[in-house]
């Protein structure tokens, strides 16, 4: 008798100690998320090239910190607790050492887990992966119209010098000054399909902020959707032919409106 | 002179340990300053000779949970140093590799000095914390889709901040130092941190591992008083044998401490030692 109440009691002790350990677990574990959810958000941060898009890299990324130790010009930086920064990723700032470019893109390589991707920084030629650092898009360069003196008719091409993909990731536009009614605006315009955001012009900018500075793509590229198309190019064209046949036939529009007006029945309707 | 050379002699395995553990991240760190291709990268995940690789278990494992399909480096790396432990070393790292071991040792150093260690002064919770807080990474990685315990670990950012700069890391170092200073003795090694709890699980069985030759023991305590994991010495007094648990991290305190030659280490399926009660 007495040892079947003990045996009881000490059932109950288990299972009120394991409830104990869950509840305190369910406790810990919101506090954690709750920290990790904000930890793991940093929407401005600029990744290594070949960075997978944020959300898959931090679930990758060991924070080993080989690509910062691979980087030749110090580039990368590993966060630390108060940069604001997912802790331990790396990152770098362009304003204070721009990505060079490598063309063998040792961060990248370095890589042991695959956050940093080389497939995405790399083409296919005659079947064999060659690197192309021009295919990296860590982030895109934006210019600031109002504090770029260009835009004010100051002649001034240091990011168009700086950009290593010259007339193609930035051109140099012409437009008539009406100010003065002589002379010409010289203004760099980016081309997001060239840039590769490596933040060489954000370094050559001459003012005091930088006036073209690159951010994180998915925060700066915008998107008109599908229901916008180029009817002038050829492609959009054509495309546009498609969908009206696919989209905006119905019995009664195949006939042209003439015809269909003509028919007589709506007088009987 | 026989004095220094006795008093290093009872601190053989303290001295070897701190040597390997200072080694090893100045050899990280001359990794990322010098270039030195020994060890480059960190305890995360590190080359060695920049051919072999070494990764965190448990970190490999998260990211395993949190859904990411690594490459093959780090799976390897993280095999290669489960199975040096598991098959080797047993929990080693906890006492010859973490930095954190360094600073909650000094806590304890300073402790015992100004005796603080009275059991009415502790907050006591329970040694299984970490196995649940080991658990709860697991299913928070799931959730939250990124390894969550890389993301607040005081050991990462100790061995990381030594080699990549601090940053505010040095609070949450301070804050292990304080809880196992002020708290709960080995409060942070020996309660709450789920890599060595992970470690304690899978290493148990290792080779190298503390024996106990019980008729030589005189009981006097010694070994279990300067012991951080007091229950792995179950054994000691009643019967000779390998100390068989996952959470005693061969640090070899015991074996210093112990003064009738009843503690060693041994290898353990290599090494034939009698185990079992003996009368002696």
């Amino acid at each position: 008798m007495e040892k079947k109440e003990q045996k009881g009691l000490s059932r109950r002790k288990f299972i009120i100690g394991t409830l104990q350990a869950v509840g305190l677990s369910v406790l810990g574990g919101l506090v954690w998320g709750a920290y990790i959810d904000e930890a793991t958000s940093a929407p401005l941060v600029l990744r290594p090239p070949g960075a997978l898009p944020e959300k898959d890299f931090l679930k990758k990324c060991i924070k080993c910190g080989l690509c910062v130790e691979y980087c030749p010009y110090d580039t990368l930086k590993l966060a630390a607790p108060g940069d604001n920064i997912p802790i331990g990723t790396p990152y770098f700032e362009p304003r204070k050492v721009p990505c060079y470019m490598c063309t063998d893109i040792p961060c990248a390589v370095a890589c042991p887990t695959g956050a940093l991707d080389t497939d995405t920084v790399s083409d296919v030629v005659d079947g064999k992966k060659q690197l192309n650092i021009n295919k990296a898009r860590m982030g895109l360069a934006v210019i600031n119209m109002e504090s770029c003196i260009a835009y004010w008719g100051i002649q001034c091409d240091a990011c168009y010098r700086a950009c290593p993909l010259i007339d193609k990731a930035i051109t140099i536009n012409y437009m008539r000054n009406e100010r003065t009614g002589k002379h010409a605006y010289l203004v760099p315009t980016v081309h997001s399909e060239y840039c590769t955001g490596c933040g060489l012009c954000e370094y050559a900018c001459v003012t005091v902020e930088p006036s073209i500075y690159v951010l994180p793509r998915h925060v700066i590229k915008g998107k008109a959707g599908q229901h916008y198309l180029k009817g002038w190019e050829r492609e959009q064209k054509l495309q546009l032919i498609q969908e009206k046949r696919s989209r905006f036939t119905t019995p009664r529009s195949e006939k042209s409106p003439l015809e269909y007006l003509n028919e007589g029945d709506l007088l009987n309707e | 002179m026989s004095k220094i050379v006795h008093y290093i002699y009872k601190h053989r395995y303290l001295f070897s340990r701190r040597i390997v553990q200072v080694s090893i991240i100045l050899l990280y760190i001359a990794g990322n300053l010098y270039g030195w291709t020994i060890l480059r990268g960190n305890l995360s995940m590190g080359k060695l000779f920049e051919t072999i690789p070494v990764a965190d278990p448990y970190a490999v494992l998260q990211m395993f949970f949190a859904g990411a399909i690594l490459l093959w480096d780090a799976i390897l790396g993280a095999v290669i140093v489960l199975l040096f432990y598991a098959l080797i070393g047993g929990r080693m790292f906890c006492s010859w590799v973490c930095p954190v071991n360094i600073i909650t040792d000094a806590a304890n150093w300073i402790r015992k000095k100004f005796r603080l260690d009275r059991d009415e002064w502790q907050l006591r919770f329970s040694k299984k914390v970490r196995y649940w807080i080991l658990a709860l990474s697991f299913v928070m990685s799931a959730i939250m889709a990124v390894p969550v315990f890389e993301f607040v670990s005081p050991i990462s950012m100790l061995h990381r901040g030594l080699i990549y700069g601090m940053g505010f890391g040095w609070a949450a170092v301070l804050t292990v130092f304080l809880f196992d200073l002020f708290v709960t003795k080995n409060g942070w090694c020996g309660h709450l941190c789920p890599l060595g709890a992970f470690y304690s699980l899978t290493t148990g069985k290792s080779v190298l591992r503390v024996y106990h030759i019980q008729p030589n023991c005189t009981l006097c305590m010694n070994c279990k008083n300067i012991c951080p994991e007091k229950q792995v010495l179950a054994i000691v007094g009643k019967e000779s044998g390998y100390i068989d648990f996952g959470e005693c991290i061969n640090c070899g305190r015991c074996i210093e401490v112990c003064n009738d030659d009843a503690l060693k280490f041994s290898l353990r399926y290599i090494k034939k030692e009698k185990e079992g009660l003996e009368n002696a």
